[in-house]
């Protein structure tokens, strides 16, 4: 599969004392849907202005499209809208998005399509400055689309946003991926992600925790939860177990975490034969967002 | 190089506080023009400003270009904004996002720079072709274009003020702050010269001492030098000079290529830390 943006060892320093970006390497295929997850001030944001171009890097390397081109002419491949939309308030929305085809090298033919798409094409003449937040991130939509990307960008996209506006960039989004876009997606919002992404990159204080299919960050962690008359047998029994990683007490439970899967009917058995019978038992996979608490808990 | 100029030419031209400045500046420019109609009378005598060689070739291009460039505030204007608001707006940001190297963002500007010194360089030379016709007792070709030094270095006079400009929008990110601290930077250059030549070096007016050396080195300085006042070298002023029993002094009014080379090499100065700047900043 063709690699859209490879990141190898990436480092920012800011001010020489605060580490932003610790080593940061992964991958960008075509055609997937990524999310960046991370608490605010994890990185994300540095991390994608490093490869757009904006922040310099300390050290390490990123190639767009097999490092073939330079970075800004890469970029007028890319569709980008970070954390606000940044657009010149006293021209009408039409004015600057002939701009962004000026620098983009798009003809002014798309303006009006990728407004359309966005629902902004009766407000094509209105200054930027008479939008409200949700239509200007809108605008930015259409924007980072004008040249029909082969990956678009979206930091935070939803941000500031009401239920309704950030309804519509969801929706926005789901159509984009459904047409093939390659799209990477910086949020804390996980439900977002979950919802939109194949993968995640997480990252804490500048450094990556999980890389993989989002798919493959909740299995890996399913869990049993238990419950027995003799709840401290029960303990004692599992903490022997070499396929146990630990067990936590909790509601009167006990939570089960493993090191390599079983299956409950053969746990079942086992306790059985241990003359430990249970009342409750459950295997269950932590969300998305239980998985990244759990990663990014210090 | 023509899409670098569309798109700065874009973000000027739509916003209406830099477009009214544009226009005053040229409006006001021609209004050198109106010097012409300036009449006054001492007693009986009626005197009529034209009538006096201002407008005489090629007098009239060392007057008309030490004027002119009295107005290269409004264009200054419009520069530092253009600059600070590609901060404040986050723009500079999207452009580079967009596709816009930094390479090719600071080579805009400086287009932009290079070609509102050539714009109104072109303006003041056919208001001067103009104006001279119209009143000059010399119409000889080649009087007309002698002197046209002084049109070069009114050029690189405007080329290198803008980029000055240029540059503290640059530095400074805000345009208030950019030309609060280009008039500082101004009312310093004199201050170090009053302070070095009358205090430290205690010199007098009558005497050059090594105050005057340095200070022609300094950007302002050396800007405003590149074309001296040419009131004084008008025929009537100098004949109430005489009148008056003033020290004659043999005044060069002309443009010396020392000088046109220090303000290049400022400029030059200014292009290049602007590049580097906007290359080592995080947006």
């Amino acid at each position: 599969m063709e690699t859209i943006l490879k990141i190898s060892n990436l480092n920012k320093i800011f001010n020489k004392h605060l580490h932003a970006v610790k080593n940061v390497s992964f991958e960008i295929k075509k055609g997937n849907v990524y999310g960046i997850l991370g608490p605010n001030g994890s990185g994300k944001s540095t991390t994608l202005g490093i490869v757009l171009n904006v922040v310099n890097k300390t050290s390490g390397d990123f190639e767009w499209f097999g490092g073939k081109v330079a970075t800004h002419d890469a970029l007028k491949k890319v569709g980008a809208i970070i954390e606000r939309p940044n657009f010149y308030p006293y021209m009408t929305a039409k004015e600057n998005l002939e701009l962004v085809c000026k620098i983009k090298g798009t003809p002014f033919s798309k303006v009006d399509e990728k407004l359309e798409l966005v629902g902004l094409l009766e407000r094509k003449n209105d200054k930027f400055r008479t939008y409200s937040l949700g239509m200007k991130q809108r605008l930015a939509i259409a924007s980072a689309l004008l040249n029909d990307p082969k990956i678009l960008i979206l930091d935070e996209p939803t941000n500031g946003l009401d239920p309704q506006g950030i309804r519509q960039i969801r929706d926005i989004i789901k159509v984009i991926a459904s047409q093939g876009t390659t799209i990477l997606l910086a949020s804390h919002l996980l439900d977002e992600v979950e919802k939109v992404c194949s993968h995640v990159v997480v990252l804490r204080k500048g450094e990556m925790l999980y890389q993989g299919t989002v798919h493959n960050m909740i299995e890996n962690n399913s869990f049993f939860e238990l419950k027995s008359n003799d709840m401290l047998r029960l303990k004692t029994v599992l903490d022997e177990q070499s396929f146990v990683e630990n067990t936590i007490e909790e509601d009167g439970k006990l939570l089960v975490y493993l090191k390599q899967d079983i299956a409950a009917q053969d746990l079942n058995s086992y306790l059985f034969e241990q003359n430990i019978v249970l009342e409750h038992l459950v295997k269950r996979k932590n969300s998305l967002e239980e998985q990244f608490l759990e990663l990014t808990k210090n | 190089m023509k899409r670098l100029l569309s798109i700065e030419f874009q973000k000027i031209w739509k916003n209406k506080a830099s477009r009214v400045l544009l226009l005053t500046y040229f409006i006001l420019l021609s209004f050198i023009a109106l010097i012409a109609s300036i009449k006054f009378s001492i007693g009986t005598f009626e005197i009529r400003i034209a009538d006096q060689g201002i407008f005489n070739f090629p007098y009239i291009w060392h007057f008309n270009t030490y004027v002119a460039a009295f107005f290269k505030i409004f264009l200054a204007i419009v520069i530092v904004s253009m600059m600070a608001n590609e901060y404040t707006y986050g723009t500079l940001k999207q452009n580079l996002i967009d596709g816009l190297s930094k390479k090719e963002f600071i080579l805009s500007k400086f287009l932009v720079v290079g070609s509102f010194a050539a714009a109104s360089t072109i303006f003041v030379f056919i208001m001067s072709l103009i104006l001279g016709y119209s009143f000059s007792s010399y119409n000889e070709l080649s009087i007309v274009f002698s002197d046209l030094e002084y049109l070069l270095a009114f050029f690189i006079k405007l080329f290198a003020f803008f980029s000055f400009c240029l540059f503290l929008g640059i530095l400074v990110k805000r345009s208030a702050f950019a030309l609060g601290f280009l008039f500082v930077w101004f009312v310093g250059e004199n201050i170090f010269y009053w302070l070095l030549k009358f205090v430290i070096l205690g010199g007098d007016d009558k005497h050059k001492n090594f105050g005057d050396t340095i200070i022609q080195y300094f950007p302002i300085e050396s800007m405003s030098n590149l074309i001296k006042e040419p009131i004084t070298r008008l025929s009537a002023i100098k004949t109430i000079e005489n009148a008056v029993g003033g020290a004659q002094t043999a005044k060069d009014y002309s443009i010396h290529f020392s000088q046109i080379s220090i303000v290049l090499v400022w400029t030059f100065i200014f292009i290049l830390t602007s590049y580097y700047i906007l290359k080592k900043r995080d947006l």
